[in-house]
């Protein structure tokens, strides 16, 4: 279990952040920019001195006002990796690699050089100089020279921030691999919710320095306080599921979820797969028939929960679908005309090609915290 | 090609110039280091004082270490007394008067050198499990190093030339004393001495502009060195 809870005020703004999230797994920190995520983030590694609160890790207790413990940054064995990767100019790849691993002698080694190496790709790198590097290299460089340090708990403060679009796609399957096949703790810091979504297993969401939300990524994403930050065109929601079975020559795969299934865009996925899909609202679409001679694929039926007043030209339907919610946008008029109301059964109609699915292994669990 | 004499003053100011670098450096370091990341009350204070040096006449300087590092000087005497050192009228006495004049072109360029080092990476280094000292001799040091390359070149090069503080506080003796400057003063004072004076205002003009250009080229590599 990680348990923060951290104040502070500094330059006019005022952080008071509290969560608690179960280790491994990886604590998404999200929010817009200047919410104060880096700020929580510099507190935990020790960066900052918070003005009160506490950090803990299991049985260790890296902060705590009341108890009067304060350890050194430099001494907690927590791994960052920045988003400007920060990697030291006058040391080559490997030399920066190591810098960490030798001052981390005395705690066991639970993942070693060559691991860390083969796992991130960076055989070829080892010689150059950071100046040598694109920059989802350097990134992977920096997270390489993180775990080597032996964290026992790894931050991220929007490492893709700095890279485009292919440069992320390069680097985010490291994060996953990362996320599941060790089991460091990590919290990880982003504004952008496709990150998210796909690492997190508990995401916090912050605004102006305090935390709106909290939960699985499956119940942020059905919030309203998260709609207020990502916007009416990217709300959807999260669901976790595992495939049923895979339809190699028609490239579609059933995803159970809770009582029903989803049939997704197959890609690389296999039977007993953990796979979470976006649903996002503006591709769902909503009939009070059972739909026919249709192109969608999927057709589940549900029952509505609730209608919210989305923005001027909207509304948010959330539909019971048997365990699962999913969340429809629709135009007010189109709730008077199917006279859609709490308890109404209607059919939800999500193309399959509309969903982006993302194989989730869920963490290894380990005894170590 | 040179004289015995213009050997000798070329040998003394050389030696001088090096003795007072070695001293002055780690010092300039330290001040600089104190002057860009210390907060405490007097440092505009501290900040001035250290930089006295550039305004104030050399004559001036040479004569307070006169009073201070004299044989009766309280800190000149203590000296002698304890551990036998004697500054004035000495070559070290030179050094001294050298690595004081030097001293704030010294930690000019290690300051700036200093408030070029990305604190971010010592930041990192902290997470890496480094602590101060090893922060500040794995990451800041190396950083640094072009700036106090840079200064300690600059410093060593307007140290072969000082006149005033080295003239007022060691005097002018042949063999001891009289640098290349102090040999060119008696030169340009002895009624016979034009040929003298001209071959080594030549030989200054050349150290100065050697000692310039060796920081330029060091400079150089050691930012291509850092990739910058």
């Amino acid at each position: 279990m990680l348990s923060v809870a951290l104040r502070k005020s500094r330059d006019g703004f005022a952080l008071d952040v509290a969560f608690e999230a179960p280790t491994p797994g990886v604590v998404a920190l999200f929010g817009r920019s200047g919410c104060g995520k880096s700020t929580t983030i510099d507190l935990i590694a020790g960066l900052l001195k918070p003005d009160e609160g506490h950090v803990r890790l299991g049985n260790a207790t890296l902060f705590d006002t009341r108890a009067g413990a304060h350890v050194a940054a430099e001494k907690r064995r927590i791994g960052y990796v920045f988003q400007n990767s920060r990697l030291f100019p006058h040391f080559s790849v490997a030399s920066n690699l190591r810098y960490g691993q030798k001052r981390a002698r005395g705690a066991d080694e639970r993942i070693g050089f060559d691991e860390v190496v083969e796992l991130l790709g960076l055989t070829t790198l080892l010689a150059r100089r950071p100046h040598q590097l694109s920059g989802g290299e350097r990134q992977r460089v920096a997270l390489g020279r993180a775990l080597l340090s032996q964290p026992r708990l790894l931050l991220l403060d929007e490492p893709l921030a700095s890279l485009d679009v292919a440069r992320r796609e390069e680097v985010l399957p490291y994060f996953e691999a990362l996320r599941d096949r060790l089991s460091i703790p990590m919290v990880y810091v982003s504004h952008q919710f496709d990150e998210v979504l796909r690492l997190a297993t508990h995401v916090v969401l912050l605004d102006a320095g305090k935390v709106v939300a909290q939960g699985s990524p499956g119940e942020v994403s059905l919030r309203p306080e998260l709609r207020a930050i990502v916007g009416p065109e990217a709300v959807g929601a999260v669901l976790d599921g595992t495939i049923d079975s895979v339809d190699e020559a028609r490239r579609l795969a059933q995803l159970r979820l809770g009582k029903g299934t989803l049939r997704i865009s197959a890609r690389d996925v296999h039977v007993g797969a953990s796979v979470r899909v976006q649903l996002l609202a503006r591709d769902i679409i909503l009939a009070i028939e059972p739909p026919h001679a249709l192109s969608v694929r999927n057709a589940i039926e549900g029952v509505v929960d609730e209608i919210t007043p989305d923005d001027d030209d909207a509304a948010l339907v959330r539909v019971d679908i048997g365990g699962a919610f999913v969340l429809s946008r629709v135009t007010p008029a189109a709730v008077d005309a199917l006279a859609l109301r709490r308890g109404s059964v209607v059919w939800v109609l999500i193309k399959a090609v509309s969903m982006r699915g993302h194989t989730f292994t869920a963490p290894a669990r380990s005894p170590m915290i | 090609m040179l004289s015995r004499e213009e050997t000798e003053a070329l040998r003394l100011s050389l030696e001088v110039a090096s003795r007072s670098v070695l001293w002055s450096l780690p010092l300039a370091v330290l001040v600089a280091w104190v002057l860009t990341r210390t907060r405490f009350p007097g440092r505009t204070l501290f900040d001035a004082f250290v930089h006295l040096p550039l305004v104030l006449p050399p004559v001036a300087i040479g004569y307070v270490l006169l009073v201070l590092f004299g044989t009766r000087g309280p800190i000149g005497k203590w000296l002698l007394e304890t551990f036998g050192i004697e500054l004035a009228f000495t070559k070290n006495g030179a050094a001294l008067a050298t690595a004081v004049m030097t001293f704030p072109l010294m930690v000019r360029a290690i300051r700036i050198a200093l408030e070029n080092v990305d604190r971010g990476l010592e930041a990192a280094a902290r997470t890496l499990g480094a602590g101060p000292l090893d922060r500040f001799a794995t990451i800041t040091l190396p950083l640094m190093a072009p700036g106090i390359l840079a200064g300690a070149v600059t410093a060593f090069s307007a140290g072969l030339g000082e006149f005033g503080a080295v003239i007022t506080f060691v005097s002018n003796i042949p063999g001891e004393t009289r640098t290349l400057p102090l040999a060119l003063y008696t030169a340009i004072q002895s009624p016979n001495g034009d040929a003298l004076a001209a071959r080594l205002a030549v030989l200054s003009f050349a150290l100065g502009l050697t000692g310039l250009l060796v920081a330029e080229v060091f400079a150089r590599r050691v930012r291509g060195w850092l990739g910058r």
